[in-house]
């Protein structure tokens, strides 16, 4: 018998929590909101109005990542590493490992991210403000979808991530391409996202809740008892429309067509956002919905299982089965077709865009040989999580370098064309040798970053073998993978041959670009981690560890 | 392992400084600070570094041409690991930083440096962008080194990928005509011989479990430092046995006593109804062979060698082509000498095949470097011939002792060619710098115009040829005869190939160096050789002379540790392979090790 419901007890209750336990690990998100307000406000203020929107931006975002780090410093390393576990307001979001391994690299992208835009110059003085405003309410938003636990949260924060980028996609406003992107970018946007509302509200409906861990208990009472006709039916479909709102965040196949055509039309610098942040956030909700529908949420370390026996519990495997299907498929066909798509390209931007397509292909076959292994072997599930976060915090270097590249070369050629980067090893070596660095990494030769990243997923492919989880689809996505790094040295090689090899055009006027200079040091700085987390990684690992901690 | 006592180790800095002297004196020429007019300083500072290199490893592998022996210097005799350097890299993987040289890599070690510095002595003709080229070069030289000392697969393959960028630039950016073709066809096919051989990596690795060793051989692996104390060793291998999940490793050696334990983890496992040995060993050995290159897989060779500036080609037919025939000898046979065994076939085969076809193929050259390419295609198919033999005659008689006749001949194949080949490539460079072309019809009465160059020239050409006395002879006659065991077909095909070589060789001398006088273009170019030629060609000759007329200067270093690796294998083949039902003290043994 429940207590007698007291309205003046619930508030008390719901109050104390919040102050408590949400607010304070919500910190990061807070600082990046006031920032925000701060942005805004600055514009109002004839005090403020010459205050570098910049510089403000780049404080707030400095002191949300210092909670970051704060936050996953404090996380036990070792031991009980699901005690960090907790649900912030009422359940609808979740901090643990893998919330604060995932909002600190999209907070330290940020960081450089305001830095690198500074130096390139895309947001003029006027547009600072918007622009910055614009940036930080697409963080918060993927901050969220990095915690979401519910799914109405789920669904607020990634239109919280996606309103705010195709305002940015349409950045360039004298540019019809621009515009174009953005509406192209917002059209896409707004279907898939209606078709996700639609498949969670099919989801919910059936199953009664709308928190993830809930969910995951009903769906298994359901698979326990076995199918009643349409109740899978319905469920199956609404977790493919679930996928497909996931699909386009992540750019997959076939959800990527936006993908090409905004990167080409907005700026290289929205490209690099949507690129990196978007994608690690995708990614991180990927995990989030996987397993928290996939998992028993009792070994979750939620207590109440709602009377559900282990034996119900264990009818997940058929919902992990499922999933893992899905995502595998997915990963498989998105790398393939990203890396062919990318031959024919002659624009560097859309060429980098088919790349990342092909990478978020790279980065599923981490999370379904992750979902693969849950159940099967503890230490491979955070194997695998922890191989897909080491992969995302390598990527925003190795993408924010190339764009960075491309911005910079876009400032002095007036071109993205990668046949203006004819010769261009003649009068600036050193920018040429930073885009073999980054391009290297992407196709993932050692001793660079990007290899390591593929390396460990990889592993993670192969451990999911060895320890039969899945095994055919396992190795038939080890064999993708390793066949689409060979195509995928074509694109990236030619880029570097034409840099190198091909003879500069007669009519170029360019002054030698120096490394010794503000944007060189800042193409120097994105660069030198791609060198320096191939040459010496764990570091990096046992940060990414921690992450793969709140799979086990 | 305590880091600050693990400085101390007596090898570490020889090697360290073998292996990345180079790329340091690299990142310094590229630094800003070297001024891009100043060639002349940045040649001398590659031949110097590549100078000190080569010391540095002959001071190691030669202790008594420097006094008394340190214990960072080679022991001759002795079969085992020496010089081991051991620190850890990253420790979520047990990675580490394991270097060390045997009998069979120190030689390739020397060749390697050896040759590194006769090529950067060659490279003076390049003008085009000579700072980037330098630096490229000796990055390729790092890589190189790196391959032939990491005892650690993913140290090893660190290095074997290091590789590939340097050369796809250099073939692509100083080749001929055809560059851009070249350098991106080696760059493709290595690649993909990489990416199997990084899936066989992660099977191995996944499937290794160091509990499965006894104290004794993870002391000789050097999973345990035997430089450790007794009490710090046994503490070390205590942890070890006591895990409770398997301890997976990426040490060469290691993989080597667990791939020839009787419960080898690696046989035991299936893919695809095939044991993980096998789907290893043909993964790893597709890798190797693209490198050596093998028919079909030869491909691009000749556009590579023949693009290439004449010492990368040089580079590349002497030491890159080593690197395949290093990689089967190091790995794929010790790690897994059940597929080795099933797979002789397959091994010699392939062999046989590029041996003749890669003659007959040269006989049907026009191009004089591409005829030398084919020639190296041949004469890799010996060393394949020689590594697949050996392990073959288990079944039959039982004879070790021919199958170490046949890898002691396919490693003495590998160095003399590295001699041979690389002065061939360089005597077709010295011909092209002053004519510009490589036609071999418009060749002829050579002789006449430069007698001292031709003099050597014909030299090296009968090294290649296998002329007794001079050291192509050697290995070929030695895997010729250990054939005889296995095939009696393969043994009289591979006798059978002498003659053709004997003539598409003969047939060159004859149409570039003979004959009246030359008619070809640019024929008042034809200058006597240049001091600078002679000293990179003399040094060759010389080498091709003493190894024919002295080969046991070699053997001396490579047999111990072949004869080794063959009786433990001819051991495992006795006790493992052939006696599965009279194994049970076998098994008994092996279940007690797993236990403990």
């Amino acid at each position: 018998m429940n207590p007698p419901l007291n309205l003046g007890t619930l508030l008390t209750d719901s109050i104390t929590n919040t102050l408590d336990v949400s607010l304070p690990l919500f910190r990061p998100e807070l600082c990046l909101a006031a920032t925000i307000v701060l942005l805004l406000v600055c514009r109002m203020l004839p005090v403020l109005r010459h205050a570098d929107s910049a510089v403000v931006a780049l404080g707030g975002v400095g002191f949300g990542l210092w909670y970051a780090w704060c936050d996953l410093k404090s996380l036990p390393a070792g031991g009980d590493l699901l005690a960090g576990r907790q649900e912030l307001f009422t359940g609808l979001l979740v901090y643990d490992s893998l919330t604060a391994y995932v909002r600190l690299v999209i907070l330290g992208f940020l960081a450089l991210y305001i830095v690198f835009t500074r130096v390139s110059g895309i947001p003029d003085r006027e547009d600072g403000a918007d622009f910055y405003a614009l940036v930080l309410g697409a963080s918060l938003g993927m901050c969220l979808m990095s915690a979401a636990n519910h799914i109405l949260m789920l669904f607020m924060a990634v239109e919280m991530a996606s309103v705010p980028s195709y305002a940015l996609a349409g950045l360039l406003k004298g540019r019809k391409a621009s515009s174009e992107a953005a509406l192209k970018y917002a059209v896409y946007g707004a279907g898939a996202a209606g078709i996700m509302l639609y498949g969670l509200s099919l989801m919910a409906g059936i199953l009664g809740t709308c928190h993830l861990p809930s969910m995951a208990v009903e769906l298994a009472k359901v698979a326990h008892v076995g199918s009643d006709g349409g109740g899978v039916m319905v469920l199956s479909l609404g977790g493919l429309m679930l996928a497909v709102g996931l699909a386009f965040k992540l750019s997959a196949v076939p959800f990527h067509f936006w993908c090409p055509d905004v990167f080409e039309g907005a700026a290289a610098e929205v490209g690099a956002f949507l690129s990196v942040a978007s994608k690690a956030a995708a990614v991180a909700l990927l995990l989030r919905v996987a397993f928290g529908l996939g998992v028993p949420a009792a070994s979750l370390g939620v207590p109440a299982a709602n009377g559900a026996s282990a034996a119900t519990l264990a009818a997940l495997g058929d919902t992990r089965h499922f999933m893992v299907y899905v995502v595998a498929l997915m990963a498989a066909v998105t790398c393939t077709l990203g890396n062919l798509a990318a031959y024919g390209q002659t624009n560097m931007k859309r060429l980098l865009a088919y790349s990342t397509v092909a990478h978020a292909g790279y980065l599923m076959m981490g999370v379904a040989a992750a979902i693969a292994m849950a159940g099967v072997t503890a230490t491979g599930t955070r194997d695998a999580v922890t191989a897909v976060a080491f992969y995302l915090g390598t990527y925003v270097f190795m993408n924010l370098g190339a764009f960075a590249i491309v911005a910079v070369l876009r400032n002095s050629l007036r071109s993205e064309e990668i046949s203006a980067y004819a010769g261009l090893v003649r009068t600036s070596p050193g920018i040429v040798v930073a885009m073999a660095a980054v391009l290297v990494s992407l196709i993932g030769l050692p001793p660079l970053a990007g290899f390591v990243s593929k390396f460990l997923v990889f592993s993670s492919l192969v451990e999911a073998i060895a320890s039969g989880a899945e095994r055919p689809l396992m190795l038939v996505l080890l064999v993708v993978g390793g066949l689409n790094t060979v195509i995928s040295l074509f694109y990236y090689l030619r880029v570097l041959k034409v840099m190198t090899f091909d003879p500069p055009p007669a009519d170029r006027a360019l002054e030698p670009f120096p490394l010794v200079s503000v944007p060189g040091a800042v193409v120097t700085g994105l660069v030198l981690p791609v060198v320096g987390f191939g040459l010496f990684w764990s570091g990096l690992y046992a940060a990414a560890q921690l992450a793969g901690a709140f799979a086990s | 392992m305590d880091p600050a006592a693990s400085l101390t180790q007596p090898a570490l800095w020889p090697l360290t400084a073998i292996v990345f002297l180079p790329a340091l004196v690299a990142a310094v020429l590229s630094l800003p600070i070297v001024p891009r007019g100043r060639d002349e300083f940045i040649r001398w500072t590659t031949l110097l570094t590549t100078a000190v290199v080569f010391v540095l490893s002959v001071w190691m592998a030669w202790p008594q041409l420097f006094g008394a022996a340190g214990p960072a210097q080679f022991r001759l005799g002795e079969p085992g690991m020496q010089a081991v350097v051991k620190l850890p890299w990253i420790e979520a993987f047990g990675i580490e930083y394991l270097l060390g040289v045997d009998g069979i890599s120190l030689p390739l070690v020397v060749l390697t440096t050896f040759l590194s510095m006769l090529a950067a002595a060659a490279s003076w003709p390049i003008t085009k962008h000579v700072k980037a080229y330098h630096v490229l070069f000796l990055l390729l030289e790092t890589g190189m080194l790196g391959v032939f000392v990491s005892l650690d697969f993913f140290l090893f393959y660190v290095f074997w990928e290091v590789m590939l960028l340097p050369m796809y630039f250099l073939i692509g950016i100083w080749g001929g005509p055809r560059r851009e073709y070249a350098a991106i066809k080696f760059f493709l096919y290595t690649l993909l011989g990489s990416v199997l051989m990084l899936l066989a990596i992660l099977m191995l690795y996944f499937t290794s479990d160091l509990r499965q060793l006894s104290p004794e051989q993870l002391l000789a692996s050097h999973v345990v430092s035997p430089a450790l104390d007794a009490g710090v060793q046994a503490d070390a291998v205590r942890s070890i046995k006591d895990a409770r999940a398997p301890v997976h490793t990426f040490n060469l050696l290691a993989l080597a006593q667990i791939g020839q334990l009787p419960d080898s983890p690696f046989a035991a496992a299936r893919v695809w109804g095939m044991s993980l040995e096998k789907w290893a060993f043909l993964l790893l050995l597709v890798g190797f062979v693209i490198k050596v290159p093998v028919v079909p897989v030869h491909t691009w060779l000749p556009d590579a060698h023949v693009e290439a500036p004449t010492p990368i080609s040089m580079i590349l037919a002497g030491i890159l082509l080593k690197l395949g025939g290093y990689g089967i000898l190091r790995i794929c046979y010790p790690v897994c000498p059940g597929a080795g065994l099933d797979f002789a076939w397959l091994v010699c085969g392939l062999g046989v095949v590029s041996m003749v076809y890669g003659a007959f193929a040269a006989l049907a050259q026009k191009d004089f470097k591409r005829m030398v390419a084919y020639s190296s295609v041949s004469h890799m198919g010996y060393v394949m011939l020689g590594l697949g033999v050996w392990s073959a005659v288990a079944g039959q008689e039982y004879r070790w002792d021919a199958w170490a006749q046949g890898v002691n001949g396919a490693m003495f194949q590998m160095l003399a060619h590295g001699i041979s080949s690389a002065g061939m490539f360089f005597m077709v460079g010295v011909l092209y710098d002053r004519v510009h072309h490589r036609n071999l019809e418009e060749f002829g009465g050579i002789f006449n115009r430069m007698p001292v160059y031709s003099g050597l020239a014909i030299a090296v050409f009968f090294a290649g040829l296998g002329l007794p006395g001079l050291c192509g002879f050697i290995g070929e006659v030695l895997v010729t005869l250990s054939s005889w065991n296995y095939s009696r077909v393969l043994a009289v095909a591979s006798a059978f190939t002498v003659i053709l070589t004997a003539a598409y060789i003969l047939w060159a001398i004859q149409r570039v160096y003979l004959g009246a006088e030359y008619k070809g273009p640019h024929g008042d170019h034809l200058t006597p050789i240049t001091p600078r030629e002679l000293s990179i060609a003399a040094p060759l000759v010389f080498l091709a002379i003493l190894f024919g007329v002295a080969p046991q200067i070699l053997f001396n270093y490579v047999t111990p540790t072949v004869n080794r690796q063959v009786e433990t294998l001819a051991d495992w083949t006795k006790r493992v392979h052939d006696a599965p039902a009279a194994a049970p003290a076998v098994a008994k043994v092996g279940a007690d090790s797993a236990a403990r």
